[in-house]
């Protein structure tokens, strides 16, 4: 019992002080007017009022919600890319080290790399896109375009832990159900279709969580590539986190900063509840 | 008898695939060897038609790489040594050692692995305040010293390990600090570094947290200065780039070297969000 203590107690004043402390001070101050000085005021729910009726919280919001929403198709990718890594014997190593790149590299380097290729005069995107006969566009500086933008780069950093998660939950498919199938004359697009997503369905959902999640606090990309500049695009292309961090940590208002964190937290937990209740029809416990 | 089935077709697709993964570091490479009125030109050049170094002068010349390495290195160590001893020591006792009430305080840490991290950043970031700790090195690491998920992951790790070989330390007179230390710690190796791999990962990669807590620029580290660094070059896209990869280099090689471990890290447990 002492010795359980001695060993419980770092984690717990921890866990206490810097989390759970600043987790009930945040939800405190959603329902204050917190000045960047002197005494916060109790205001009730007036921060949240103000909130709904703040077309710039639903804007990050819808900004967040369509981000989120693109970068969902990264799964679909990933998971035919997890199966052909699967099947590429030897190679398996090098693409799987090729696609986790971008997963060591500075999400800062990552951005900056992107706004150059992304640039609208003489960024590599629009020369690629001339080669086709595309008009290039303003990617990142164009408010119609910033979070499709943005999308493209998040799918793009995704992939490599995708395929690491994915390729774990492949391993563990009995080679044996693909060698029965194989002589009853199924192909390689059956098998994937018939057996590999149904088989890895866990592994699938497991991911699509963890991409929700992430995706909805989305805040470095945009960081650097549109608030350095001198860009008209930010107004329009800010996230949830992003304006969460301009109120609080910018503006220092962090009444309304707090609230809309927990508004945040209200819907990360909506959307990880509806897919745990939407799994019931697609993943697939053997 | 399985048939052998061709791989080239499989090999033709992820090789597409891998093109479009290295291309943007390509380009980045490329790119930090022009001079900054090559970029501009309408098309690009693909190679270098003049092979500089100028971007590298400058951005050494302008920002304290040294410096900012060494911030980030220093408060990465302080992290991951933090939070693994505190989480392997907390994990083990939610594993092995009973006490009263340890359902409902595990089920407060699990309550606060839930919680997105934006809703801790007010309350941190008054206490690092209000400790005068605004632009140290401590105050980058010390909240991540302490981890929901890492202990966590320990108590798993710890309640999957078969319970004869304490049991015999025991016997032999170990105290439960040296059963830890001697029988359960070594066992708990993979997991160990899975955890370091993790954690040293988000602390290195971390620009929000440490953006919030160093308000005047003192003791940066890489995403921090960086971040900077595009604030004053905004368009002298060499020097940027070069910047993004002098500042990434080092935990490439690392990933290079450590592959297996970071694998291992990320399929045992996911990254956390």
């Amino acid at each position: 019992m002492g010795w359980a203590l001695l060993f419980i107690a770092p984690a717990t004043i921890g866990l206490v002080a810097l989390y759970l402390w600043p987790f009930l001070s945040t939800l405190i101050k959603s329902f204050q007017d917190v000045p960047a000085f002197g005494p916060a005021t109790f205001t009730g729910v007036d921060n949240y009022t103000e909130l709904l009726g703040d077309g710039e919280v639903w804007q990050a919001f819808g900004n967040s919600a369509l981000y989120t929403a693109i970068v969902l198709l990264g799964i679909p990718l990933a998971v035919v890319l997890a199966a052909l890594i699967e099947q590429a014997g030897r190679g398996r190593t090098v693409y799987r080290v090729l696609f986790f790149l971008p997963v060591v590299t500075l999400p800062v380097a990552i951005g900056m790399v992107w706004r150059f290729i992304y640039n609208g005069d003489f960024g590599l995107f629009n020369y690629v896109l001339s080669w086709f006969g595309i008009d290039g566009q303003y990617w990142v500086a164009d408010p119609r375009f910033t979070i499709y933008a943005f999308a493209a780069v998040g799918i793009w950093m995704g992939l490599g832990i995708n395929l690491i998660i994915l390729g774990a939950g492949l391993q563990a498919i009995p080679k044996a159900v693909y060698e029965a199938s194989a002589l009853d004359g199924a192909g390689r697009v059956r098998q994937f279709f018939h057996i590999t997503v149904p088989l890895l369905s866990p592994s699938i959902f497991f991911v699509t969580i963890l991409t929700v999640i992430a995706a909805l606090q989305m805040f470095d990309l945009i960081f650097i590539m549109l608030r350095s500049v001198n860009n008209t695009a930010l107004a329009d292309s800010k996230t949830i986190v992003y304006l969460f961090y301009e109120k609080a940590f910018v503006q220092f208002q962090q009444g309304y900063g707090a609230a809309i964190a927990i508004v945040l937290l209200i819907v990360i937990m909506i959307a990880t509840a509806l897919q745990f209740r939407l799994q019931r029809s697609w993943v697939f416990y053997g | 008898m399985a048939e052998r089935r061709r791989t080239w077709p499989v090999h033709l697709l992820l090789v597409i695939a891998s093109v479009i993964m290295v291309v943007p570091f390509v380009w980045q490479i490329l790119t930090l060897f022009k001079t900054t009125s090559e970029v501009s030109r309408i098309p690009p050049t693909i190679l270098p038609q003049e092979f500089s170094l100028h971007a590298f002068e400058t951005f050494f010349s302008t920002v304290p790489f040294w410096s900012m390495f060494a911030v980030s290195t220093g408060s990465l160590v302080l992290r991951v040594v933090g939070q693994v001893a505190v989480a392997a020591l907390a994990g083990y006792a939610f594993a092995r050692l009973p006490f009263p009430g340890r359902n409902a305080l595990f089920g407060l840490f699990l309550a606060m692995l839930m919680v997105p991290s934006q809703l801790f950043l007010i309350g941190q970031y008054g206490l690092i305040r209000d400790f005068g700790l605004l632009d140290t090195l401590p105050a980058l690491a010390i909240p991540g010293m302490f981890s929901a998920f890492g202990t966590f992951l320990m108590r798993q790790a710890f309640m999957n390990m078969p319970p004869d070989y304490e049991e015999a330390a025991r016997l032999d007179g170990a105290n439960p600090f040296q059963v830890f230390w001697h029988v359960m710690l070594p066992m708990a190796k993979p997991t160990l570094a899975a955890l370091t791999v993790l954690t040293g990962l988000y602390s290195w990669n971390d620009l929000l947290w440490p953006l919030i807590v160093s308000p005047s620029g003192e003791n940066r580290p890489l995403p921090v200065g960086l971040a900077g660094l595009q604030g004053q070059f905004g368009t002298d896209y060499p020097t940027l780039m070069a910047g993004a990869f002098v500042c990434s280099i080092p935990l490439v090689i690392v990933f290079l070297v450590l592959q297996r471990q970071f694998f291992r890290g990320i399929a045992s447990s996911g990254l956390k969000g």
